[in-house]
This record gives C-alpha cells, structure tokens and sequence, in this order.
C-alpha cells in the first residue's frame, strides 16, 4: 500500500507547500498529512483541489512518502530537495531557518 | 550600445502596466491559474522547484554598468542576494514573489530592460559572440543585426505562437563563439566574392533529446535580405512545424524529415514573393542602427605594453589569469577580459549583488562602462587597457572574480539541474563542484589545456552537454542520480555531437571518471594536440578501455 502527503506551491510566493493533519498548507514535510492507500490518496487530493480553486496554491499532486517513527520523509531525491532547499546552498530553501536556529 | 526610441519604452512600459493587472486578477482569483500561466510565461516568469524563477533578457549579452547595478539592485531586493547567468546570455532569479514582479519588471524597464520573449514557443532572446565588435577576427559587428532581428522579432504577429520555441545566434567572425550550429537559426558573417558582408545561413541545430547539427540553407545572404530572409524560413516553419507532439515540434525535425534540400526550396519559394517588399533592409536603417555600436574613441597606444609584460614576469598568478581569461582585442594596446563566474567549487553562472556591483564599477573604471555575457556564462570586458589589466585582475581577486580558467576544465557549463530545476532528473551543480575541487590545481588545468566540459541535468541539454569536449548528461535509474559521458562534442565553428562512451556512472564516481578520461588524455596526447585533437585522433576506444577496465 502507497503512503502519499499531497504537496504544491503557493500561489503567492511559489513556496513548497503540503496539505498538514489540520487542514492548512505548511510548509514543513514533517507535518504533511499522511495518506495511505488510493482512496485515502484521493481525499488528500480532492481537498488540494478545493485550495487550488481558492488561489491558495497551485500544481497540486501527491508524492511517496515514508514513515519511520513518526516522521515524513519524501521518497524522491528531487522531493527531498523541494523539503529542504537546493543541495548547494544550505543558506536557501526551508533548511536555511534550521541553520539559522542552528547557530 | 542600443539605446531604446520612443517607440521601445512605450512597448515595455505598457507590457509591464498589462502585466501588473494580470497579476492583480490573479492574486484577487479573477483568473485561474490555467488562464494566468500563458500570461506569465509571455513575462519570463516560471514556477521551479521552490518558488518563482525569473528570466529577464540581456540581448546579444550586451550590458551597461547601469543595467548590471539595477541587475544586482534586484538581486538584493528582491531575491536572495543573487543571480544566475545562463547559456541563453539571459539572468535568471530563482526566488521572486509573485507580487512582486510588476515592480522588478518596472525598475527593469527603468534600463531599458525587460523579460519578454524569454519563454514560450516565441523567437527567444537573440544571442551573439561576446566578442562583437572588438575581436581582431570579426567581419563586421555582429550586434547591429542582432539589434535589427530583436526589434523585428519582438511581439511579432505572426510568430509569437510558434510550434515550440525558436532560438537564433549570430556570429560575425569565423571563429565561431556563439555556438550557431546548434541553433534553430545560426548566422555568420561572410563576405562573397566581391568582399561584400553577408550571412551564411544555418537552419536546423538544437540539442535536446534530438541533437543536430545545422544544415547551410544559404551560403551567402545579402545584408539587406536579412529579415525577409529570417521571415521565410519563419513562415515555412510555422506552417509545417510539428504541433501534435512537443517533442519533434522544433525546426531540427521538420529540416530533417523533410531533407535539407527540399526545406531549402521551400524557404527560397517563400522568400522569392517576399524579399522585394518592405521586409527588405534600407541601408539607411542599418546605419542608423549601427552608429549605435559605432566603435568608441580609443586611445592611441603601442601595442606593446611594457609594465604589463613585466607584470607577467613578476607574477605567476597574473601570468596564468592572462594566459586563460585574456582576449587579442583589435585595437593597438587593448585586451577583452574575460571575468570568470567559475570559482573552483562555486555554482558555474552565479554572481551575487555585490560581485555585479563590483563588475560595473570595474567596467566604469577599466572598460567603457559596458559589459558583456558569454553563452559559456561568464562576464566579459571588451575594451581594457593593457597596461590596467594588472589593475583590474587585482580588484577582481578580491570579489573572487579572477579564476584564470575560461576554456579550461573547471570553466564548465552546468545548468541548474535539480537543485532548482522542475524539469530536471539530476543534479547538476553538485557534480561541477566536485569536478571543479578534484582539478583545483590551476597549473594542472593549464597543463591540460582546452577542454570544454558541459553538464545537463536531463535531456533537455541546457547545459550543452552535446557539444561538451566531455559532456556529462544526468539520469534518472530508477530513482537514483546517474550520470552518461558523451565525448568528443564541439560548439564551435567545426561542431560536432558527442558520442556516449558507455554505460552511466553513479553520482559517487562520475568525478573519478572524468579524471580517467583526461589522465588518459594526457598519456596519449601527442605533442601540441588538445584534448580533441587527441579523441580525434584516437577515438573512442582508449577512454572506454581505461574506463571500463574494470568492468
């Protein structure tokens, strides 16, 4: 069975964005909500699709995931990198608030 | 340099006002994004990996010091302290917001510049060589004609909904450093029988999952021809071109399904009912765009410099920049500088605001005030004084702007990959990091000598990978990051397409690969031969054996 968060970008500044347990678009894989199984993938979807047609965000589509101890992990590298920021520059993307909590 | 009429300003002031309500619309759900995208894309700007990327168009890579400021003024402004120079002698932001973009499209116009034309299936941004008009082995300016196809080209009727995207680059020397073969429409500069300039004409290069080499449609091409010409073979193209799939839809499939003979009588048929109307070019036209790049007054000076030449002597470091990164400039006294955005480790094409800064107050002080972007994405000044090059090497050392590689292995084309790029399947940048840090040594890359390598992160090829002297292409296996080695790829005047060596190599030993091939470049390079000459020499074989070997 396939575990899938469904992720886009925001309309507004483009930024990766995943649909959380809440019902808000975060911007923290960890706290995407999880889907297991099509039917549950289609939910995730359809609500996606509600905010799409808000203007809330745009390009909506769902992504493997894993779970290890309660953690999100995107399965693709090219979504590890949407998670966190380009490979290059740990100064970008989402990973640059952690290294700025990190020093 | 151009600088804009009347006519120019009102065109990209009212594109930028149009924009600005369509953004507005969006923002206020007016327009879904269905109906905002083809509007956005028609402003340059993209939805990437993690936020917008905009690309605004520097035509034919010319820039003023002030354009550069406002380039690096956006950068910090808007964006995250930096730019990024691309093969299309275009900058790209990676992070602007939405909202944002009327008021950077603004301060652009405010230059004289602009991102139209810059995506979809349109004639993109014109490219040249960076060395127009101050190469010793120019036939005439390339820039004028370049400058005459933008305003042709520009929200033209009949060609802004193309078949897929168009690209066109001129070159105005023999030497050829604007890559023409493999573009959709490649010029050169030639002179007939009776010393006349024209065009040679090149139809049907591209790169991409199809690579070719461009077929001569027109070996000489009267000057005054140019844009009916340009529109002949536009019109065929738009007619016949492939629109049912996206991937045989560029000009390359259509000249080759077709024969190169056979297209070619197509576009003269066009042409012979077109080339008398006012599609032909006045000579007063083309000179009143040419006393735009009417050459500057230059100093009179010897040739022969003798501070620089003890400067060179005194100065190793200074020796190996000259040697790499300057340029035979026509002019008695004068040098082309060429500015290096490939620090070893650095990511090829990025410039951060301050080294843009730093770049136009170098071009104000040492070069005329211009600026000039090269396919191969780095900067070039065209006109500095022999006697300032220690100078201006000195404050560019400081900016880390003085890597003495242009033409050596380190001086690589990579695109974005997938650090920032939706389309791509690998990562790019990583991989030119490690290649550049594996061959830091600048006295090593000097002793191998020319060799151009070229990354592309998919299949697409915007990192030229095809006509890398080593091109290394990134896969997708299965989910993991693999890199394919093309070999013995050229873009310039002799173009060829790289043929694949073998089987891919995995991100961890694509590094120890491309050392292989070049330490097995210098075992069996004969005397004075570059690293082609060797492959051309030798084939395939002896690499794949090395490589291999162990397999």
């Amino acid at each position: 069975m396939t575990t899938q968060i469904v992720t886009a970008n925001r309309l507004d500044d483009g930024a990766v964005v995943y649909l959380s347990a809440d019902g808000r678009w975060t911007e923290t894989v960890g706290c995407a909500r999880v889907g297991n199984g099509s039917d549950e993938a289609e939910d995730l979807l359809a609500i996606a699709g509600h905010a799409v047609a808000d203007g809330l965000i745009v390009e909506a589509y769902l992504i493997p995931v894993t779970v290890e101890n309660g953690v999100v992990c995107p399965v693709h590298i090219k979504e590890v990198i949407r998670a966190n920021g380009p490979t290059t520059r740990l100064d970008l993307g989402k990973q640059a608030s952690t290294q700025t909590a990190a020093a | 340099m151009y600088r804009y009429d009347e006519f120019d300003h009102t065109l990209v002031a009212e594109r930028v006002s149009q924009f600005r309500g369509q953004v507005a619309r969006r923002v206020a759900g007016e327009l879904t994004e269905e109906e905002f995208k083809p509007l956005r894309l028609m402003n340059g700007l993209y939805l990437q990996l993690h936020a917008y990327m905009l690309r605004v168009a520097i035509p034919y890579g010319v820039l003023s010091s002030l354009q550069m400021r406002k380039l690096a003024h956006i950068a910090r402004v808007y964006d995250k302290g930096y730019g990024h120079f691309t093969t299309r002698q275009n900058i790209q932001y990676n992070w602007p917001k939405l909202p944002d973009v009327p008021d950077i499209l603004d301060e652009l116009a405010e230059v004289e510049m602009h991102a139209i034309q810059t995506s979809g299936n349109c004639i993109r941004n014109v490219t040249a060589d960076q060395y127009a008009g101050v190469a010793g082995d120019e036939i005439e300016d390339p820039r004028i004609y370049a400058e005459i196809m933008r305003q042709w080209s520009t929200l033209h009727p009949e060609f802004s909904f193309l078949p897929r995207k168009f690209k066109i680059a001129i070159t105005g020397a023999p030497n050829d450093r604007a890559a023409v073969k493999v573009h959709d429409i490649g010029l050169r500069m030639v002179r007939n029988e009776a010393g006349e300039p024209g065009f040679e004409v090149l139809v049907g290069g591209g790169q991409g999952r199809t690579p070719m080499i461009a077929h001569t449609v027109r070996d000489f091409l009267p000057i005054r021809h140019l844009l009916s010409y340009l529109e002949a073979i536009l019109r065929v193209y738009n007619q016949l071109g492939r629109r049912d799939n996206k991937y045989k839809a560029r000009i390359k499939i259509l000249v080759h399904e077709t024969g190169a003979e056979k297209f070619t009588a197509m576009v003269e048929d066009e042409w012979a009912q077109i080339k008398d109307t006012p599609l032909a070019l006045p000579e007063s036209e083309v000179a009143r765009i040419k006393a735009y790049f009417a050459p500057p007054e230059y100093d009179t000076l010897d040739d022969n410099s003798p501070e620089f030449d003890a400067w060179r002597g005194g100065d190793r470091d200074f020796d190996l920049w000259v040697r790499a990164n300057v340029a035979e400039h026509k002019v008695p006294g004068y040098a082309i500088a060429n500015i290096s955005l490939k620090p070893i480790g650095g990511t090829p094409g990025d410039a951060t605001a301050d080294q843009m800064e730093a770049v136009a107050d170098l071009a104000d002080r040492f070069s005329l005030g211009e600026i000039r972007v090269s396919h191969e994405q780095n900067l070039v000044l065209g006109d500095v004084k022999k006697r300032d090059l220690y100078a201006l090497w000195q404050a560019l050392k400081t900016h880390d702007l003085a890597t003495a590689n242009i033409g050596l292995i380190s001086d690589m084309i990579t695109c974005p990959g997938l650090d920032y790029c939706s389309l791509a399947n690998a990562r790019s940048i990583p991989i030119a990091q490690e290649i550049s840090e594996r061959f830091a040594d600048l006295e090593r890359q000097h002793d191998i000598g020319e060799l151009k390598l070229k990354i592309s992160g998919c299949i697409n090829a915007c990192g030229h990978h095809h006509v890398g002297h080593i091109g290394i292409l990134g896969v997708d296996k299965k989910g993991v990051e693999h890199y394919q080695i093309t070999l013995g790829g050229n873009a310039d005047q002799n173009a060829a397409i790289g043929k694949i060596v073998g089987p891919a190599f995995s991100g961890d030993d694509v590094t120890d690969a491309v050392e292989t091939i070049v330490e097995t470049y210098l075992d069996i390079r004969a005397d004075g031969e570059s690293f082609l000459d060797t492959y051309q020499r030798a084939g395939l074989e002896p690499f794949k054996e090395r490589l291999y070997a162990a397999h």
